[in-house]
């Protein structure tokens, strides 16, 4: 019996946000696999198993019950975030060792769901980027640009065993992505303009082959979920407006030497990071004001970083170094106390 | 409506369970054989006993008188015995003991001779207040605040507009609608007779659009009859809580009501339609508040419904007719989003007792960790951040959790139906409620106790240096009363020091007199000599 009312419930449960969670994220990957190959889901299923592993240990090391955390589904989010990130072409143990540390040291060394401070998908994928930047960086060429795509077996051969093909080298099927193409081409004094016709092979039709379908697959997912209210609109809004605004002033400035905003919409894990990355309640600013400048504030720093930073793509650090922030933003973002504030 | 309706942030969409129990038109309970009055069923003091054990007492008739000025009377619902004045189960959440009146029933009904208003258009509003209040009318809306408080003027402000809450908004609960169907002429009249206590311009009242029936009645009856006050109907949507007095004002009037606030702050007075009834039938028929409707309804009762109920009638009575089962039931008073579970049957219907609300038992879903997700927010009526007061009440920080406002959390429940982690928020919020007035209690009991303590020093202090002052001016009068004066006591110590000083003159020069071998006589001197050569000689001859 419950002490206390209210007496009925709305039948939500954080296993339902995190099973739609699960469901929206289904279009991107997809095109994940048409684009790249099979690499996701293996490095998924690595990432999911090992998520549940470290899970199940880390509870009962804390000795808390470990069915209900289990299914609340969050780990296998987590894990699954995770493994969109990685390079589709990488050793076994990469999503391994990153989901360990985002499940131990970011979630549950902080007190676990609910109490983490940082995205534990972006820690993970922070701290193996930083430790091993040689796997982490080597993305492979869009499978329709590949002269031979590696099959699902023999991407499963290289996750196990680090092991090509004979007859291939691992220069010859990875390649830079176009957000790094854009970035190391400018700075060896090449405009925009130039680094485009120099690749047209690369850059599809508005940012990157393969990239640009991934990224219109995460925003179609990211609505639904906005559809079904397990999102709010504030955060990706905010993020992709900030983004847009920022790319904007520069392109205006000097188109040779900036992308445009909808390259920088459509290319890398933009629509990923704005609508599954950012919006992870726990890590997030929670009022409605607070949650407009949290995601303006990662999309302003999103285009620093991919900018004038050390790393192409920069959704990690641009979530985790806002998120530091989010307590003092939610201080002064309360909202107007029903009454209060209006003179009457 | 002169302007359009309002609405208020947050609030939920919620089934209504309402139609089950508006099937049939309200029963008439059979009388109880013994009734239960507690002294405290309103808001403020509990009421003083006027009668005693052995005592025959009438329908209607005084039984406790009004204990302060927030207090309110309590009158017989049926004639009979008073047979205790003792502590017995009230239907409170924890299932306490409170002092009650019990009256054996006659079965005759008998009721006292009663006065009433014939015309109550040209009352005086005193004159109209006084009979509320001597009827023991409070708000029978769920709050029970003694109604003739709110009546009474105190801000210099006139009332504009008197609104009366027909909302009903909590699922299960028709009794409001039910009133409004079947007394629409009361309703209307109550209004009335308010808005003449108060000297309110107008009447507006409002009710959810899903109450077709009773906001047709109200029509039908505003139609045909005349009324002295300007009274309007008003349909608003159904979202809960739109019941909530200060949701009810901002939908009706657009006004923002703290809770630092009064309604009256602006000019409004706020009623229930119960208490519109319950007023009519005071100045009308001179019958105090003595019965009410209640709902019985839930999924744990085939044949929901209202019953005109005498107050002080036990629950039993009311759930007799019904197969409940203390063990697969859940019994709850009022509605599912505010009411509360009790386990004895025994406590009786009082004023407030709108609803039972029978529910088969379900297992609660276990909490889990806040997700931080903020829905709870989004849905908060009250606009505060129900997460952050969730965290600040785990982490008893109870100065933080005023920094967000949970004294305006009106305790509606909307946050924790929506949380997908199946807190119970708001039982998180009334505990540290509680713990922070008790400390406030502690506190004014602390700081009582370190003035009086203060004033205790300060008591005696003051009486030490008027003991002194005492003892200076009688010494004073003792001087003068001897004939000295100041100059004569001067030279009298003047003189003291003068042989003090001879004393002491004296006393260094004797210091170096005595010493017993000067001044000597010469045979002395001799005699001396002459011992000395022979304790030499003695010592001599032994060596």
């Amino acid at each position: 019996m419950r002490l206390s009312s209210p007496f009925i419930f709305a039948s939500n449960s954080v296993t339902r946000i995190m099973i739609w969670v699960v469901l929206a994220l289904i279009p991107g990957i997809v095109a994940q696999v048409i684009y790249f190959g099979w690499g996701v889901i293996i490095n998924a299923a690595i990432a999911i198993a090992s998520a549940l592993l470290f899970e199940t240990l880390i509870l009962s090391l804390r000795k808390r019950p470990v069915a209900p955390s289990l299914l609340d589904g969050s780990a296998i989010v987590t894990a699954l975030l995770l493994a969109i990130s990685l390079p589709p072409l990488t050793p076994w143990w990469i999503p391994f060792v990153g989901t360990g540390f985002a499940i131990v040291i970011a979630k549950h060394l902080y007190g676990g769901l609910g109490y983490n401070p940082f995205n534990p998908a972006m820690i993970g994928y922070a701290m193996l980027l930083i430790a091993f930047p040689k796997q982490m960086t080597a993305w492979l060429l869009p499978v329709m640009l590949a002269d031979h795509p590696l099959t699902f077996s023999q991407l499963l051969q290289y996750s196990l065993h680090t092991h090509l093909p004979n007859s291939l080298s691992l220069d010859a099927v990875t390649g830079a992505s176009p957000l790094d193409l854009v970035k190391t081409q400018t700075r060896l004094g090449q405009t925009i303009p130039m680094v485009l016709e120099q690749s047209s092979n690369r850059f599809g039709s508005l940012a990157g082959i393969g990239w640009e379908w991934i990224n219109v697959w995460f925003l179609v997912g990211g609505l639904v979920l906005m559809a079904r209210r397990i999102i709010s609109w504030h955060i990706p809004l905010a993020m992709l407006t900030a983004l847009i605004v920022m790319a904007g002033i520069f392109y205006l400035i000097d188109p040779n030497l900036y992308a445009s905003p909808l390259f920088h919409l459509m290319s890398g894990a933009t629509m990923l990071g704005a609508f599954f990355i950012a919006t992870d309640p726990v890590t997030a600013a929670t009022t409605v004001k607070g949650r407009l400048v949290y995601g303006a504030l990662i999309g302003v720093l999103l285009y620093i970083i991919r900018q004038w930073g050390g790393y192409p793509d920069a959704i990690a650090f641009a979530v985790l170094l806002i998120n530091m922030a989010v307590p003092t933003i939610d201080y002064y973002t309360k909202p107007r106390v029903f009454g209060e504030g209006r003179g009457n | 409506m002169k302007q359009p309706l309002s609405t208020f942030f947050g609030g939920l969409h919620l089934k209504g369970h309402k139609t089950d129990s508006m099937r049939q038109s309200p029963k008439v309970l059979p009388l109880a054989k013994q009734l239960v009055f507690p002294l405290d069923q309103h808001l403020g003091q509990p009421a003083e006993p006027v009668v005693k054990f052995g005592d025959k007492v009438l329908k209607g008739q005084l039984i406790a008188r009004r204990g302060g000025p927030i207090s309110a009377a309590i009158h017989a619902s049926s004639s009979g015995t008073v047979i205790a004045i003792e502590d017995r189960p009230i239907n409170h959440p924890s299932g306490m003991q409170a002092t009650c009146i019990v009256i054996e029933t006659d079965g005759e009904d008998t009721a006292v001779d009663s006065n009433h208003f014939a015309d109550y258009y040209n009352a005086e509003p005193a004159a109209l207040r006084d009979t509320i209040r001597d009827a023991g009318i409070v708000g029978l809306g769920g709050a029970g605040f003694p109604t003739f408080i709110k009546l009474t003027p105190t801000t210099g402000k006139a009332i504009e507009t008197l609104i009366l809450n027909g909302a009903e908004c909590e699922p299960y609960i028709t009794c409001d609608a039910m009133l409004m169907q079947t007394r629409a002429l009361d309703v209307l009249r109550g209004a009335d007779i308010i808005c003449q206590a108060v000297q309110a311009k107008q009447c507006l009242i409002g009710i959810e659009d899903n109450k077709a029936t009773a906001i047709a009645a109200l029509h039908e009856v505003l139609q045909a009859q005349q009324f002295r006050h300007p009274i309007e109907i008003v349909t608003i949507p159904t979202i809960y809580p739109t019941g909530g007095e200060r949701q009810l004002i901002k939908v009706l009037t657009g006004h923002e009501i703290s809770a630092r606030q009064r309604p009256m702050d602006v000019g409004l007075v706020c009623q229930n339609v119960g208490t519109a009834v319950a007023v009519a039938d005071a100045v009308l028929q001179g019958q105090p508040l003595i019965e009410r409707l209640v709902t019985v309804t839930g999924n744990g009762i085939k044949t929901p419904g209202n019953w005109l109920v005498r107050l002080g009638t036990p629950l039993r009575d009311l759930l007799a007719p019904h197969d409940i089962d203390c063990r697969r039931h859940d019994i709850i008073i009022g509605g599912p989003m505010m009411g509360f579970t009790i386990d004895d049957t025994q406590a009786p219907v009082v004023k407030t007792t709108n609803c039972l609300l029978i529910q088969t038992r379900q297992v609660a879903m276990p909490a889990m960790p806040c997700i931080r997700c903020a829905e709870c927010a989004n849905v908060c009526p009250a606009q505060l951040l129900p997460q952050q007061l969730y965290w600040h009440a785990r982490a008893r920080d109870f100065d933080k959790i005023q920094d967000y406002n949970l004294f305006d959390c009106i305790e509606c429940g909307c946050c924790a139906h929506v949380c997908p982690s199946h807190i119970p928020l708001v039982q998180y919020y009334r505990f540290a409620k509680t713990e922070i007035w008790n400390r406030e209690l502690e506190k004014q009991k602390a700081d009582r106790a370190r003035e009086r303590h203060e004033f205790n020093l300060l008591r005696h202090e003051l009486k030490k240096q008027e003991d002194e002052e005492r003892r200076r001016k009688k010494k004073e009068l003792l001087n003068r009363a001897q004939g000295k004066t100041e100059s004569e006591t001067d030279s009298k110590k003047a003189a003291i020091e003068a042989a003090l000083a001879r004393a002491r003159a004296k006393k260094e020069a004797m210091a170096v007199a005595p010493k017993n071998i000067d001044q000597l006589t010469e045979e002395q001197q001799k005699q001396i000599d002459a011992a000395k050569a022979r304790r030499r000689q003695h010592e001599q001859d032994k060596v």
